[in-house]
């Protein structure tokens, strides 16, 4: 009993900032991980992707400009978070051109941008604080920004629960019945990028994705409904917070990488074990029912 | 010197058999893509509750022209009037819009039925249930409630998308092929289920293919191959030589046409 305590609970109770740390993963959990389930509903789990490096280049441009400067980062973040999915729209829609392959082309190109922008300035520490963010060094300013997120997303998915869900299942009925398709979508595409922001500053603009899309691919293998689906991711990506910040202060490995892996090694298991279509069940079926 | 007027006590009488105006109008329509015309100046009326099956052969531009009368697009030229207003339009597109790998069970997707009353925000809870309850008796699905609605067959999705028609509570509903590949025992429930929604005076449109169950089961037919070709009592309108004028019908579009320089 006292070595679990030691060894989940301790560290917490000692270090500052390793409650600060867990404070934030918390918060990116309660809002990344409902977020994530609907991305994954839309078949849109690559794009938070790309998206998650179309943000680089904005929060480069900050960088540059003020330096590791929590607002300026921010609104460059979400600048180019929102330039970039309205762009890769409007190609997709003007063009030939499907929009996953316009993503594509854009976040390369962003990437590329992003991190030629921190090299002109900044040192490689900087470069690695901008890719893999820094969840150990979480100031007031930032925590304030991961629970204002939070709270965003939350009431946000709570008020447009119906028209996403419907919009996934029959996009047709939902024309039908109401003009809520577009502005929902766009909504959502919105919350997704306040999400890779927030998750940027903690994570980075590599892992800031992981938390997001990792625990609602686990839900799926545990839950059959909606509602059930995003709880279970919530409580997998705070599960993946905690156990990765013990990990990395036990065994000296970088933080935002840990909680990622620790979300992985959920992943792996629910593929396996779920009860939702996971391997295991799929292998040994049982016999089958009479009717 | 005149006579006292006596005012009148009632309200006047009303002329009798006044026709009622029409559901649906379409003035010299046309209807297509990108230029291309699927259906081509259609003049057509629809009367408050007609039950009318469109009939003609693949790319006739019948699915279009129920994606017209519920204002999904816009016509290229003329106009369309609705006679009732876009919320008690229900349209049912065919079969493969629906995403049925998303997690929803069967009653969630009925439920979705009750949009227009409930809308984006309003809460659908208990007090609905004896309806949702009732619309599920009325298709046969009692009892699947809780299905996800990935592991239902063909047969009970069109029905539980037919308890969502239920729900909607519509004037004017709008129905694409609703039949395609369902056995005969569902078909003839469906039917059933039309013909309530006929008594009940609303106006139904249906996209068929089985001239047999549209000469058993629907009076008034319209037959169309990008133009109309008749529309009127189905023995009317489905004779040999209608038919034979429909087959007729070119469906590869012209890439060198012309613009249209027809008169109104």
């Amino acid at each position: 009993m006292h070595a679990i305590y030691a060894w989940l609970i301790g560290p917490f109770v000692e270090f500052d900032f390793l409650r600060r740390a867990l404070v934030g993963a918390l918060a990116l959990s309660l809002s990344g991980a409902p977020v994530g389930v609907f991305l994954m509903l839309r078949r849109m789990s690559l794009t938070g992707d790309a998206m998650a490096h179309a943000i680089l280049p904005g929060a480069a441009i900050g960088y540059l400009l003020y330096g590791l400067s929590l607002p300026a980062m921010t609104f460059g973040g979400l600048a180019a978070g929102f330039v970039v999915a309205l762009l890769a729209g409007a190609v997709a829609r003007l063009t030939q051109l499907r929009e996953d392959a316009s993503m594509a082309a854009f976040y390369l190109l962003s990437l590329a941008l992003g991190v030629t922008i921190v090299s002109l300035r900044g040192s490689n520490v900087d470069l690695l604080h901008v890719l893999f963010g820094s969840v150990l060094a979480l100031d007031d300013a930032t925590l304030i920004l991961l629970g204002a997120v939070a709270v965003i997303t939350l009431f946000t998915l709570a008020a447009l629960w119906r028209p996403l869900v419907v919009e996934c299942v029959d996009p047709g009925f939902l024309r039908s019945v109401s003009r809520a398709g577009a502005p929902t979508h766009l909504i959502f595409l919105v919350l997704l990028v306040l999400n890779l922001v927030a998750g940027f500053h903690a994570l980075g603009t590599l892992l800031a994705v992981g938390v997001i899309v990792l625990p609602a691919v686990s839900a799926r293998f545990w839950a059959r409904q909606v509602t059930g689906m995003a709880a279970v991711a919530i409580a997998v990506a705070a599960l993946s917070g905690w156990l990765g910040l013990a990990l990395s202060y036990h065994h000296g490995l970088p933080a935002g990488p840990a909680i990622i892996l620790v979300a992985g090694v959920i992943y792996v298991l629910s593929l396996c074990l779920g009860p939702v279509g996971g391997l295991v069940w799929r292998a040994l079926p049982g016999r089958h029912l009479e009717a | 010197m005149s006579a006292p007027v006596v005012a009148p006590v009632s309200p006047p009488p009303q002329p009798a058999r006044r026709p009622l105006p029409p559901v649906l109008r379409f003035d010299n329509v046309t209807l297509g893509y990108d230029r291309h015309p699927a259906v081509h100046h259609l003049h057509l009326q629809i009367a408050p509750g007609a039950l009318t099956a469109i009939v003609g052969p693949n790319g006739a531009g019948k699915s279009t022209l129920l994606k017209a009368a519920a204002g999904l697009i816009r016509p290229l030229d003329g106009v369309i009037q609705r006679g009732v207003p876009a919320r008690r339009i229900a349209y049912l597109p065919q079969a493969a819009a629906l995403d049925n790998s998303f997690p929803l069970t069967v009653y969630d997707l009925v439920a979705m039925g009750l949009w227009e009353r409930c809308g984006l925000f309003g809460r659908i809870g208990r007090r609905h249930a004896p309806r949702i309850a009732e619309a599920l008796r009325a298709v046969g699905l009692t009892g699947l409630e809780s299905r996800p609605i990935g592991a239902l067959s063909g047969g009970q999705l069109q029905r539980a998308l037919f308890a969502r028609l239920l729900l909607q509570d519509a004037a004017l509903i709008l129905l694409d092929e609703p039949f395609n590949a369902l056995d005969a025992a569902t078909v003839a429930d469906l039917t059933a289920l039309i013909h309530r929604w006929r008594d009940e005076g609303r106006t139904v449109l249906a996209a068929l293919h089985d001239l047999e169950l549209v000469r058993a089961s629907f009076p008034q037919t319209l037959l169309l191959a990008r133009e109309l070709i008749a529309h009127g009592p189905t023995d009317v309108a489905l004779t040999e030589a209608n038919l034979a004028r429909a087959r007729r019908m070119n469906e590869a579009p012209d890439p060198h046409a012309a613009p249209c320089v027809r008169a109104a």
